[in-house]
């Protein structure tokens, strides 16, 4: 097995260019899981961890938006500023695995592998993220909805990398909850992202109840009815029926993590408790 | 518990803490645990393992696998030169399956090559012919007979009753319930790992290997490699952890036949994955009791039923058993007993050792029936057990007299008075990881709700039912320096320190080197059931006192003092009704004291067929309150502080006892809210710590520790064993716990969120 280290991103692109089989590493605390676990035995690896295109992140204050390159780390994220311009990004960068983990483990790894349990993507989901493709041929922005295909399926094409991911800043409230079995470094049997836009929209994305992260439009539009932006308010009968909607969009699984109905269930009532963290008045 | 070091204590002597040997290196990740052995020229093993949990080997053909470049040996159930088969107490289990597979995980055949990318070539290309056969998965039905045998040795392991006392009485409160246990695995961090070195021309054998019994192990290897005992040579490999799951054999055997077989080094070692299939669990039990009680609360009668499902091969089911129905009563009193407990064979994994051993089971279930009863009778749970608190000179219900020291009561009552959590709910500064949920952030104080749960256990202390249990311990004095030698493995318990600790209190000796840890001396028996510090302890203590009676011979003569008016003060040999002073060292300059002893415990014996007989050697006690935080919405939990009292003896090393209570705590809680096996059609569906879920820093409670220290006259330090009593009583106090914050019987461990918040 061959390892490269490039210096730059051209040079890493046309590696892969020739290589097109070859396995990206980023932080590679999914990749190495794979290779030690026998599930993948790629012939050449390149490292694209270290790259400074990729290490870098730009707030915009004029478009208010954030490009985050795909090699900062969860490490990285959880840093006051990004607590300030993507908060519920920032809280899901909390929640992943161990301090180790989060120092090693990209976000842009995390898109790639795009796992229904990953973390960061129901903020993307919410957020409406633009995941920024590269290849030795060019570059091409896809919304995150359009990347996300299927579970750990993407529309990453060979020879492509992750460069970048961009998110809006939004002034409103955002914030992340996810459920597992112990308190900490546990994969997410149901997770809610929920973000209020610059329009006063209520953006709900779900993680692990479906075979991508599921957007609740008609919970969406049910909160666009009863929220009060002023008071910050919403009734609780109203957060409840949030929930109960934003559950029946939900499609879980049974698994040896956890049950269709936990998970549903479980979705009710983080969505409900976000929406009254949002709009906690009334 | 706030000092590790007792007042009037003599650094680096029983009753300090002083730094162990294998400390350092450990902390430093220098220590070499058996998975970085290596020796010049190995080759690596693998093992082949069965897809199916019950199937006729029909053929195997090996030809493409010896094909392949880079192998050197590709071995099976033919190649087993001696027995075929192991175990601990019946020797039920094939070294290869020969012709029938009996769980998802058998091993089937083992290679040896030059990389592990070849030894995987090798098992992929290894064909076996598989003829289904229906499975039995249902322990009711291996005990009902409705399905065939699964093993020439039947399906029923053990069958065990207790008939004591009034069989009709009717209590004027009778409380009853089913409770049920998961398999929990022991997941060690140090994964199964063993080297393996030839004798030319194949006389024999050395093996390192991580492991709990060193001569029981070489027995089983011997006696299936075709060699004398003395043929096989042990040494411990470091251990990162056993907890039961090394009592039996794994690799050892395959290890040895692939060195033998190609005449060149061989190290085997297990993945995590692997590991899962490759040691035997904790048993999965279901235990139905119905306690008849007094309106006031005293037991009068226990009816029980227990089913322990084994798994495919029998491991050391008959003693679990053993233990679970003889601790059905727990600490408490009580003269009438029916009691018919079942240890059966399924096509499931094996199960056998895991710390608690049996007991776990059963306290788990007369716990949940002490809260019960303390309702049934408007009682709270600590009035409940102090009423119906065992105390020394009680019989058990098998008969047997509790001759140990028993404060029960005065376990209870010292956790009692422990402090209670004086942080709010969410914790003090109101940091959300404290709330259930923690990390992931789902709750709010709010939605939480607080309870307090009480377990309280007695454990059975070494090994029971007849059997000859004995350590073996030699001491070298020379120069102001003892050398001590024994067998007895460490796992991490911390006994290296102990044994310099005894040798330096006996010997007033500042040095104290530790011999290799092999097989060149006597037997010290199994690093479990407790029984380590009593037994080896005691194997040390009586070497070193040997050893000082000679140095007092030896001084006396010189000095022309009667050998018994010497003692050790100090470093010193003096004369206790004289001025004589002689340093040890110089009283043994230029020569050498060495003496051996062997420590057996008192005899034991079997029970009768009405469950009836002194079959225990020891008791132990120990009491906990947990203070739980519950999400009852989420069914998410987060264990605040357990406290308890622990009936030790003496703590001969007070920062071992409490890195035993905190860790069997930890082993406790995960069993309560998140450690199992999961299983479909005996096919494991969470083997990796991805799916099998330990307690993390943030799931671990905030732990307040009693020593109750009352010298055991039984025991040879006065020190009862405290490895396993932190882990049986902690789980049923903690699902104590969360059935009083939200008011619903749980009588399931693990417990699932869904057992909390869905109908
Ligand atoms: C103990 C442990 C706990 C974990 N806990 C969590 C958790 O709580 N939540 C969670 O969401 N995840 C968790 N994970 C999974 C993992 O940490 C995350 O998915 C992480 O974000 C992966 O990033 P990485 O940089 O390590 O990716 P790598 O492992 O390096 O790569 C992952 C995949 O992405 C590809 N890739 C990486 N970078 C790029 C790029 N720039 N362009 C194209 N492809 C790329 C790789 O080829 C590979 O297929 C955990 C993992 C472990 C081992």
């Amino acid at each position: 097995m061959s390892v490269l280290i490039p210096a730059t991103l051209a040079q890493a692109l046309s590696a892969l260019d020739d290589a097109p089989s070859s396995m990206v590493l980023a932080g590679g605390t999914d990749a190495m899981v794979e290779i030690n676990g026998g599930h993948r035995r790629p012939d050449s690896v390149i490292a694209v961890g270290r790259l400074a295109e990729l290490r870098t992140w730009t707030h915009d204050v004029i478009s208010a938006t954030l490009r985050i390159g795909a090699a900062v780390t969860y490490a990285e994220l959880e840093a006051d500023q990004f607590r300030r311009w993507v908060p519920a990004l920032s809280q899901a960068a909390r929640t992943v695995g161990s301090p180790q983990i989060r120092h090693a483990a990209t976000l842009g790894g995390n898109v790639a592998t795009c796992s229904p349990a990953g973390d960061g993507l129901p903020a993307l989901s919410a957020l409406d993220a633009i995941v920024h493709l590269v290849s030795i041929t060019g570059q091409r922005s896809v919304p995150f909805a359009e990347f996300m295909v299927g579970p750990k399926r993407t529309s990453l094409r060979p020879g492509e990398l992750i460069e970048a991911i961009t998110v809006p800043v939004f002034a409103g409230w955002q914030g992340y909850a996810k459920v597992g079995v112990r308190n900490a470094m546990v994969i997410s049997n149901a997770g809610a992202c929920l973000a209020v836009d610059d329009e006063g929209g209520v953006r709900l994305a779900l993680g692990s109840v479906g075979p991508t992260i599921i957007r609740c439009s008609q919970a969406e539009a049910f909160a666009a009815t009863v929220v009060d932006h002023g008071q910050r308010a919403v009734s609780e009968a109203d957060a409840v029926e949030f929930g109960r909607v934003a559950a029946s969009e939900a499609r879980p699984i049974d698994d040896h993590r956890s049950t269709a109905d936990y998970r549903r269930h479980a979705i009710a009532v983080l969505s409900r408790r976000l929406l009254r963290r949002a709009f906690p008045n009334g | 518990m706030s000092t590790a070091t007792r007042e009037g204590t003599i650094k680096g002597r029983l009753g300090d803490s002083p730094p162990r040997p294998d400390g350092l290196a450990k902390t430093q990740g220098a220590f070499a645990f058996a998975g970085d052995l290596s020796a010049d020229g190995f080759l690596w093993g693998a093992t082949l393992r069965s897809p199916h949990a019950h199937a006729r080997i029909r053929g195997i053909d090996l030809s493409a696998a010896w094909k392949i470049d880079g192998v050197a040996a590709v071995i099976t159930a033919g190649d087993v030169p001696g027995k075929p088969t192991y175990g601990l107490i019946s020797k039920d289990q094939p070294v290869f399956a020969a012709d029938v597979v009996r769980y998802v995980g058998e091993p089937v055949a083992a290679v040896a090559a030059d990389h592990p990318e070849t030894c995987r070539r090798a098992l992929a290309a290894i064909v076996v012919d598989y003829e289904m056969l229906p499975p039995l998965f249902d322990p009711e039905r291996a005990i009902d007979g409705s399905h065939p045998p699964i093993h020439p040795d039947g399906n029923v392991i053990r069958r065990q009753r207790i008939i004591t006392g009034d069989q009709s009485l009717q209590g004027e409160v009778i409380v009853e319930g089913t409770y049920e246990l998961g398999m929990q695995d022991q997941a060690f961090l140090g994964l199964e790992a063993a080297l393996a070195l030839p004798d030319p021309g194949g006389a024999g054998v050395e093996l390192f290997v991580a492991t709990q019994w060193l001569h029981e192990d070489r027995g089983q290897i011997a006696a299936c490699l075709g060699l004398a005992p003395e043929e096989v040579r042990l040494t411990l490999g470091g251990v990162g952890g056993a907890f039961g799951a090394r009592e039996d054999i794994s690799l050892q055997v395959h290890t040895c036949l692939l060195a033998l077989r190609t005449g060149r080094p061989v190290r085997l070692a297990y993945s995590r994955e692997e590991s899962f299939l490759g040691h035997v669990h904790r048993h999965p039990a279901t235990i139905w009791m119905r306690h008849h009680a007094t309106a006031q609360g005293s037991i009068q009668r226990i009816e029980a039923r227990l089913v322990l499902d084994g798994g495919a091969y029998a491991s050391t089911s008959s003693a679990v058993l053993i233990n679970a129905v003889t601790h059905v009563q727990g600490p408490y009193k009580c003269a009438n007993a029916t009691v018919d407990g079942y240890a059966v064979r399924t096509n499931n994994l094996p199960c056998g050792a895991m710390r608690g051993f049996g007991v776990v089971q059963a306290c788990f279930a007369h716990e949940g029936q002490m809260d019960k009863l303390a309702a049934a009778c408007g009682l709270d749970p600590v009035e409940i057990r102090l009423l119906n608190a065992m105390e020394t000179g009680d019989s058990l219900i098998t008969g047997q007299v509790i001759e140990n020291v028993a404060p029960v009561a005065e376990c209870i009552t010292r956790v009692a008075a422990l402090p209670l959590p004086d942080a709010p709910v969410g914790g003090r500064d109101g940091d959300p990881l404290d709330l259930p949920g923690g990390a992931g952030l789902t709750a709010d104080p709010a939605h939480i709700r607080r309870g307090i749960g009480w377990g309280v256990a007695i454990k059975n202390l070494m090994y029971s039912e007849a059997f000859d249990d004995y350590a073996t311990a030699r001491c070298t004095l020379s120069n102001g320096v003892a050398s001590l030698k024994f067998a007895t493995v460490e796992v991490g318990q911390g006994f290296v320190v102990l044994a310099q600790q005894i040798a330096r209190s006996v010997l007033g000796v500042d040095d104290v080197v530790l011999e290799p840890i092999d097989t060149t001396i006597g037997s010290a028996g199994s690093t479990s059931a407790s029984r380590q510090t009593w037994m080896s302890g005691g194997a040390v203590d009586g070497a070193c006192r040997l050893v000082r009676e000679r140095l007092f011979e030896l001084v006396g003569a010189q000095y022309d003092i009667e050998p018994v008016q010497l003692a050790i003060d100090g470093r010193d040999v003096i004369d206790t009704m004289g001025t004589l002073r002689v340093s040890v060292s110089a009283a043994t300059a230029g020569i050498e004291l060495v003496e051996t002893f062997e420590h057996h415990h008192r005899p034991t014996e079997e029970l009768d067929e009405n469950g009836h007989g002194n079959c225990h050697t020891a008791f132990a006690f120990v009491a906990h309150r947990a203070v739980v935080d519950v999400d009852p919405e989420l069914g998410l939990v987060k264990v605040v502080q357990v406290a308890t009292a622990q009936d030790v003896g003496v703590a001969l090393n007070p920062l071992s006892v409490l890195g035993q209570i905190e860790g069997g705590i930890a082993q406790g809680l995960g069993l309560a809210v998140m450690e199992e096996i999961i299983f479909t059609d005996g096919r494991v569906r969470n083997a990796s710590f991805t799916d099998y879920l330990l307690p993390t820093m943030l799931d671990m409670p905030t732990v307040v520790a009693a020593l109750i220290e009352h010298p055991d006259p039984m025991a040879p330090l006065g020190a009862k064993g405290v490895g396993e009593p932190p882990t049986i009583s902690s789980t049923p106090a903690i699902v104590a716990a969360i059935r009083d914050a939200i008011g619903r019987d749980l009588s399931r461990v693990p417990v699932r969120p869904a057992d909390i918040c869905l109908p």
